[in-house]
């Protein structure tokens, strides 16, 4: 297909000449499913949209003729900037509008009754479409389907949802065609195989991979510390590069840690150079304004995490610096493309690793870059939470046949093998809850009627399952606004079992403010401007990822040189002390080191499997120690090792790491931990059996709810079969419990192992001192510290002598 | 200490690990807030379906509990039932384990804001309950003196080293008991929560549920 006139003519007058992947892209618009896979900076969204805009420049269109959808709302309201620019420029009469949860509810409501010819979206405001019953009509006529940063949405559950909502739409209009716009990734057949419309294949496109990045790691005069990840050491040579450079985007791994730095930042910020900071908590007001200093080039420096990790394409970004270890090498390379969106010119960037295990880390990853070894996990069959929900939205829409809704489910990558058995189970889930006791035949909430489809029994619950869209995890937050007259100005968000820590007084930092906690009124957080403490950080349940097999390698590897030409003095000189005073780990040894700290007993396990099965791990010895009357108090889990404390100190570790005895009763232990707890309750949320979005029963306060542990406990007794608690074993094992990495750490190191004795923390359990996420043990420990605890508050109150 | 012994107005009285209290003179078992039928209830009003076997749940440690004190009385302190159609929510083999559990002794029925009403069971249904020098009600009334009472389904939280331990609890004073919730699917209001500090006099005392009691002064603000 050539480029038509009106188009060359613009292309001309910027003084562009065509890509060769956009005229791919622009030849394949016939096809049913097309992959592109271009670095960023590559005109990647202008080449998934160049057939749209030409279909819609030479055929007039009724209604909606292209979806677009992408991982951010941020995202969306930056493409249709950058689309209505050509479009305007061209004098198209092309309408673009985009729908999040952010639009407005009059703006969505007309957006059904009349639909833009290009609508950009979410996959959760998409799955909402879908469950309208005039869906039907809003996608009538539909062409095309954009899907932008596909690589990030199929690493969640988001794109399995997404994939979902697109059969639907395959249904309504067969002749849909699908594009999808990805970075750079190891495996591209993989990503083609869950956006092809089964069985119909994916093309998959690949542009010009550009230049080699230049990207280097930050040496400063400064030492960085031992632990913690706030790279506050580093903020003089941070403010200077940002002086060097137009506009700097500086990322973290946290929310909390991205406060915390742009709190500091600024404190060193003498020059008052304009720095703002962005991320998911902030208030909306506040991101539009960030967003909007970006792209008229107010800004030299935005502090963020990963709400602008993905293709924003934002005024002149010349430098990105990356605060922490980069945790794996492909996340790298995506932000690393943030920088410099001229195509074939390198992009620039410095890793500062936060404290000095996070130095090892930088420059392995920086080893990884320059061999361009990417790294990823192989993708798993569409879970069935996901697909429960899906069923629910189909039949909020409108009632529905089994046999066709099971064949559309077929048509997605990542259920085309899911079994009709499985399908059915799912079903009967929705419908009756799924018992072995059939308690619900009067209240079923899908029922089969004579038409012989599945209908709400009670249209009104189409509104609940409405509120209930979505595969995101929020954690429980509460709105943060200043004190003040009309409401005060909103901040942002804070974790709801923060705001439980917080008693009056109590500071702490929140889109780079320090405030002051002076109470919780109806759900929101009310703070001041009097900030005279040290803040508190607010903690965001940000996702962590867990360090790849490749980097955790390559860093086991480093450890065995006899000398680290490339790690700065500092770091070395670390590791040589730690070689001294204890070892460094080693591959096919598990190293094992126990001191005492705090007046606790503390044991770390370096295992080197990734935060996941690190935790995992804790879980299992954990449990080996309550049967050997450790009584174990708790763990943390970073990506490198376990460090469990308790009250009784480990004197012999081979009991501890005997994997024959830790498979032992793994499926009862399994059974009983948190971690099954917590994946139950984001399943039972996904899959409709608990609703996660209702005001009125939050305000009520918690008489009306209970917890979610209790729904788990009872299953476990009474129905452990249940498609719910199979989903959750399903989840656990290959999510937070990584059971794999596990067996490949032991066939790794067998049961050899070394056990250093000391009488206090050594060099490498260091940074493990300080990490967060720290995990309580309900065992034989708890009731002992509820007994000492108990009888201290009884004698401070003077009620020990007065009852008896 | 798995019981805790008090006494109240001149009764002696045990609250027992599992939430139940036991009057052991009078032969009295008490227990409030079973909120049986709830999950049949919640279905038929909003469609969610949580796992239907909460009442087998509240009544096998019911039993349990009647098996370990053997009482001649069983007082229910009200919202022993989810709303008024027990009949209907409950499965046949329920209803008939409830029978079963109130032959040879004699059963009081207290009305609560969910089951306002007489209920389809055998047994005494009363507004509430007078024995010796206590008041057994749903809801504690602020004049009150030796008064037995629920409602609130109070729970207390204790701060232990690095963790914060949380159980449903019998707040105590010298005045009244407030019963937790015996139902298993039932929540909890903090014993901070004003209704509850209004109630409670200074010295109350909380006494946690578990696999033992603990016993703990109230938080006071």
């Amino acid at each position: 297909m050539t480029l038509p006139a009106p188009f060359e003519n613009w292309f001309a007058t910027k003084g562009w000449s065509i890509h060769p992947h956009q005229q791919d892209m622009l030849n394949a618009a016939d096809d049913p499913s097309v992959l592109l896979i271009a670095p960023t900076g590559g005109g990647k969204t202008l080449a998934g949209f160049l057939p749209s805009l030409i279909d819609l420049a030479e055929t007039p269109h009724d209604g909606l003729h292209t979806l677009y959808v992408s991982p951010l709302k941020a995202l969306a309201a930056d493409i249709k900037r950058n689309l209505t620019t050509p479009v305007t420029e061209m004098g198209l009469s092309i309408r673009i509008e985009d729908r999040t949860g952010d639009t407005t509810y009059t703006q969505k409501r007309k957006q059904r009754a009349d639909p833009p010819h290009i609508l950009l979206t979410t996959p959760e405001s998409l799955a909402l479409l879908t469950s309208y019953e005039d869906a039907p009509r809003i996608f009538k006529g539909i062409k095309r389907i954009v899907i932008d940063e596909i690589h990030a949405l199929a690493e969640s559950k988001r794109g399995d949802q997404l994939m979902l909502a697109l059969a639907r739409l395959q249904s309504l209009e067969p002749g849909l065609r699908r594009v999808g716009l990805s970075a750079t990734v190891e495996d591209p057949q993989a990503i083609a195989h869950l956006m092809a419309h089964h069985p119909d294949p994916t093309h998959i496109v690949h542009a010009d991979p550009g230049p080699d990045p230049d990207i280097t790691m930050l040496w400063t005069e400064e030492l960085p510390p031992w632990s913690g990840g706030g790279a506050k050491y580093s903020i003089p040579a941070v403010i200077n590069e940002v002086k060097k450079h137009n506009t700097t985007l500086i990322f973290h791994n946290t929310r909390a840690q991205a406060e915390l730095f742009f709190h500091n930042l600024w404190l060193a910020n003498t020059e008052n150079l304009p720095i703002a900071i962005h991320h998911g908590s902030l208030d909306r007001a506040q991101r539009q304004k960030v967003e909007a200093g970006m792209v008229a080039g107010q800004l030299r420096a935005i502090v963020c995490t990963g709400t602008l990790d993905l293709g924003i394409d934002w005024g002149d970004v010349d430098l990105i610096i990356q605060i922490g270890a980069p945790k794996n090498v492909k996340r790298l390379v995506q932000r690393i493309g943030r920088a410099n969106h001229r195509y074939n010119a390198p992009s620039k960037a410095i890793l500062v690793p936060a404290n000095r295990f996070e130095v090892v880390e930088c420059v392995a990853a920086l080893a990884a870059v320059k061999e361009r070894k990417l790294d990823g996990d192989p993708r798993v069959r569409g879970p069935r939470d996901v697909l429960c929900q899906h069923i629910l939205i189909s039949a909020s829409s409108a009632p529905f046949s089994a046999d066709a809704l099971y064949a559309e489910i077929i048509s997605c990558g990542a259920y085309s093998d899911l079994t009709r058995t499985e399908f059915d189970d799912c079903l009967d889930f929705c419908a009756t809850g799924g018992y072995a006791l059939r308690a619900y035949d009067k209240w079923q909430r899908l029922q089969l009627r004579d038409d012989g489809l599945w209908h709400l029994r009670d249209p009104r619950t189409a509104q609940r399952i409405r509120m209930n869209v979505g595969t995101i995890q929020d954690t429980d937050t509460l709105k943060v606004r200043l004190r003040g007259r009309a409401g005060g100005k909103p901040l942002g968000e804070i974790e709801e079992g923060f705001a439980a820590t917080l008693t009056q007084g109590d500071t702490f930092l929140i889109g780079g403010q320090i405030v002051r906690y002076e109470g919780l009124r109806e759900m929101t957080v009310q703070v001041s401007r009097r900030a005279d403490k040290t803040p508190k950080i607010a903690t965001f349940m940000g996702t962590k990822f867990a360090t790849s097999t490749q980097l955790s390698h390559r860093i086991l590897e480093m450890f065995q040189a006899a000398d680290w030409p490339d790690l700065p003095p500092h770091t070395a000189d670390w590791l040589d002390l730690q070689r001294n005073v204890s070892k460094l780990p080693e591959h096919g040894r598990f190293l094992v080191e126990s001191f005492p700290y705090n007046g606790k007993a503390h044991t770390a396990i370096y295992g080197f499997a990734g935060r996941n099965a690190q935790q995992t791990l804790g879980l299992l010895i954990t449990k080996r120690m309550e049967e050997l009357g450790l009584d174990p108090l708790g763990f943390l889990a970073t990506d490198y090792a376990t460090l469990i404390w308790g009250l009784e100190p480990v004197s012999n570790a081979a009991t501890l790491l005997d994997p024959k005895k830790l498979r032992q009763g793994f499926d009862e232990w399994l059974a009983g931990n948190a971690v099954m707890k917590r994946t139950f309750k984001a399943s039972a949320i996904i899959s409709g059996l608990i609703e996660r979005n209702s005001p009125q029963a939050r305000k009520s306060g918690r008489q009306a709810t209970f917890s979610s542990d209790i729904l788990y406990e009872t299953l476990l007794k009474y129905d452990p079969d249940h498609l719910l608690m199979q989903i959750t074993r399903e989840e656990a094992l290959r999510g937070l419990v990584d059971f794999s990495r596990i067996e490949e750490m032991f066939a790794r190191n067998g049961n050899r192992f070394d056990h250093i004795v000391r009488d206090r923390v050594t060099p490498l359990a260091t940074p493990l001192m300080l990490e967060v996420g720290r995990i309580p043990v309900a065992g034989a420990a708890q009731d002992r510290l509820l007994a000492e605890a108990a009888a201290e508050l009884m004698e401070n109150s003077g009620l020990a002598n007065i009852e008896t | 200490m798995n019981k805790y012994s008090f006494s109240l107005m001149g009764a002696n009285l045990v609250a027992l690990p599992s939430g139940a209290l036991w009057w052991p003179e009078r032969g009295i078992l008490c227990v409030s807030d079973m909120h049986l039928g709830k999950s049949d209830r919640i279905a038929r009003r909003r469609g969610s379906m949580l796992p239907p076997y909460e009442v087998r749940d509240t009544l096998t440690r019911l039993e349990a509990a009647i098996v370990d004190t053997k009482p001649q009385t069983i007082v229910c302190l009200g919202d022993s039932f989810d709303d008024l159609n027990a009949q209907i929510s409950l499965q046949d083999s329920e209803v008939q384990w409830i029978t079963r559990l109130q032959a040879g002794r004699s059963w009081v029925w207290i009305e609560g804001n969910h089951d306002p009403g007489p209920i389809e069971f055998g047994g005494t249904h009363l507004a509430e309950f007078n024995e010796g020098p206590l008041r057994f009600c749903h809801i504690a009334t602020p004049a009150g003196r030796g008064e037995i009472s629920g409602h609130y389904h109070p729970k207390t939280s204790i701060k232990a080293k690095d963790r914060t331990i949380s159980r449903p609890s019998f707040l105590v004073d010298d005045q009244r008991v407030i019963m937790p919730a015996f139902g298993t699917f039932t929540g909890g209001l903090r014993d901070s929560a004003t209704p509850l500090q209004a109630l409670m006099s200074e010295t109350a005392i909380a006494v946690l549920t578990g696999t033992r009691t603990t016993v703990v002064p109230m938080q006071r603000h």
